[in-house]
């Protein structure tokens, strides 16, 4: 499961007219109040209309992110090495599926459609997380993304579960339970992969050097760049910022990194005792721009899978509501 | 007699009974063209786990829910009642657990 911890704007480049706020100031004072008393707020609550875009805008890429991360694994199923590995795939594509649906659910109680919704993913207006724009080259990918990709997405997860929106606290309370099988299994596919050949261990290091960088950026652009992140922070949406949750999740993964016996590729890497975090070397910004921007290397192939697959599946869904529409006219005329 | 022609799914509130003995609990919602297979999936997407041994599925549409602005009229009338409550009264030591 995963989330980029950044609601980047659907319509990068555009500029969005700002609106002067009409809120009525009574109302407004009352949704700060609840706020500020780290109150919750229900679908059928007064809220803001910047607060519900907000939101709609976030879960909604939230939701995509999950349905879109299980093309590059799904990909692997029928190439998993062993009917173990398979069935532990087939579960973990499966929950992610699971997660996309309880996220459009939660998107869809602040008024949006999941028409809506796919709409806006299939015709390329939609973010989704940056990292499943890059292939997925040898069987270590699979594990390299459970242990760090879906462990970037925990450490995201984690707080959101405390989100001031019921709805969406509700749901990454349910996918955080689920989750750390993801991160577990993962890792542990690759220590087996480091006990066997040394063309093998090659295969973990190779996909350590070309993941670990993408899952850095992951956290969104560093705090200083975030202007966003204020407001989410200010209305509960988020609790902690990009920079604090990245430096977490080095500080996690280094020593996690030693025991698997991979070497994280970054020269600067190293403990800082004054700080007592890890330093860290600069993260390439521009290329996770392009990325979000749909110039990934893989972007259009995922757009297009995703799709397809919506596309032909068109038919179960026509068939399945003609079928509960012939049943509703005959228990109509048996009723008659 | 019509039925309205659907675009969508139609959305599913859905019920889990974790275990024999306990009440179904509203854990999320769903769309689905009909009650047997908003059933089908609720199995897939909230029992995957052995969350429930029994599920009851009930259209969105079909809930009447109490209006936010109304929570003050319904629900602060029975705030001063405390009287309501065991802890209301006092009972000598003595008389031990009652």
């Amino acid at each position: 499961m995963y989330t980029q911890s950044f609601s980047v704007p659907d319509n990068a480049g555009q500029k969005s007219a700002r609106t002067p706020s009409t809120e009525n100031p009574e109302l407004m004072a009352a949704f700060d109040a609840r706020i500020d008393a780290d109150g919750r707020i229900e679908p059928q609550d007064w809220m803001p209309e910047a607060y519900r875009k907000t939101l709609v805008r976030q879960i909604s890429q939230h939701a995509h992110s999950e349905i879109v991360g299980m093309l590059p694994e799904g990909n692997w199923i029928s190439r998993a090495p062993s009917l173990k590995r398979k069935a532990i795939l087939i579960a973990k594509v499966q929950d992610e599926g699971g997660h996309g649906l309880y996220l459009y659910s939660a998107a869809e109680t602040l008024g949006t459609s999941r028409d809506q919704m796919l709409e806006g993913l299939h015709s390329g207006k939609a973010k989704y997380s940056s990292i499943f724009n890059y292939p997925t080259l040898n069987w270590a990918d699979v594990g390299v993304i459970g242990w760090l990709v879906d462990g970037a997405a925990i450490m995201n997860q984690i707080p959101l579960c405390r989100c001031s929106y019921g709805p969406y606290a509700r749901a990454m309370v349910r996918v955080c339970k689920e989750e750390s099988f993801h991160q577990r299994q993962g890792y542990e596919a690759l220590l087996v992969m480091m006990q066997g050949t040394e063309a093998q261990r090659a295969m973990v290091q190779d996909a350590v050097n070309r993941l670990w960088w993408k899952c850095l950026a992951m956290f969104g652009p560093p705090d200083a760049d975030s202007p966003n992140s204020a407001q989410g922070m200010r209305w509960g949406i988020k609790r902690i910022s990009n920079d604090d949750l990245r430096q977490k999740f080095i500080d996690a993964t280094v020593p996690q990194a030693k025991v698997l016996g991979v070497t994280l590729p970054d020269p600067d890497l190293k403990w800082n005792e004054a700080r007592q975090h890890h330093d860290y070397g600069q993260i390439d910004w521009q290329e996770f721009w392009d990325t979000v921007e749909g110039n990934g290397p893989c972007n259009k192939e995922r757009l297009s899978t995703r799709v397809k697959a919506h596309n032909e599946g068109q038919w179960v869904r026509d068939a399945a509501l003609a079928h509960a529409r012939k049943q509703q006219q005959r228990a109509h005329k048996e009723a008659a | 007699m019509n039925t309205p022609a659907l675009k969508e799914w139609p959305l599913w509130e859905i019920f889990v009974r974790s275990k024999q003995g306990l009440e179904h609990k509203h854990c999320g919602s769903l769309h689905a063209a009909d009650a047997a297979q908003a059933l089908h999936m609720a199995r897939d997407v909230y029992t995957r786990r052995q969350e429930g041994v029994s599920i009851w599925v009930l259209p969105s549409a079909a809930i009447t829910a109490s209006n936010p602005d109304d929570k003050g009229e319904l629900f602060d009338p029975a705030a001063d009642k405390i009287y309501r409550h065991p802890t209301f009264y006092e009972i000598p030591e003595e008389v031990g657990h009652m």
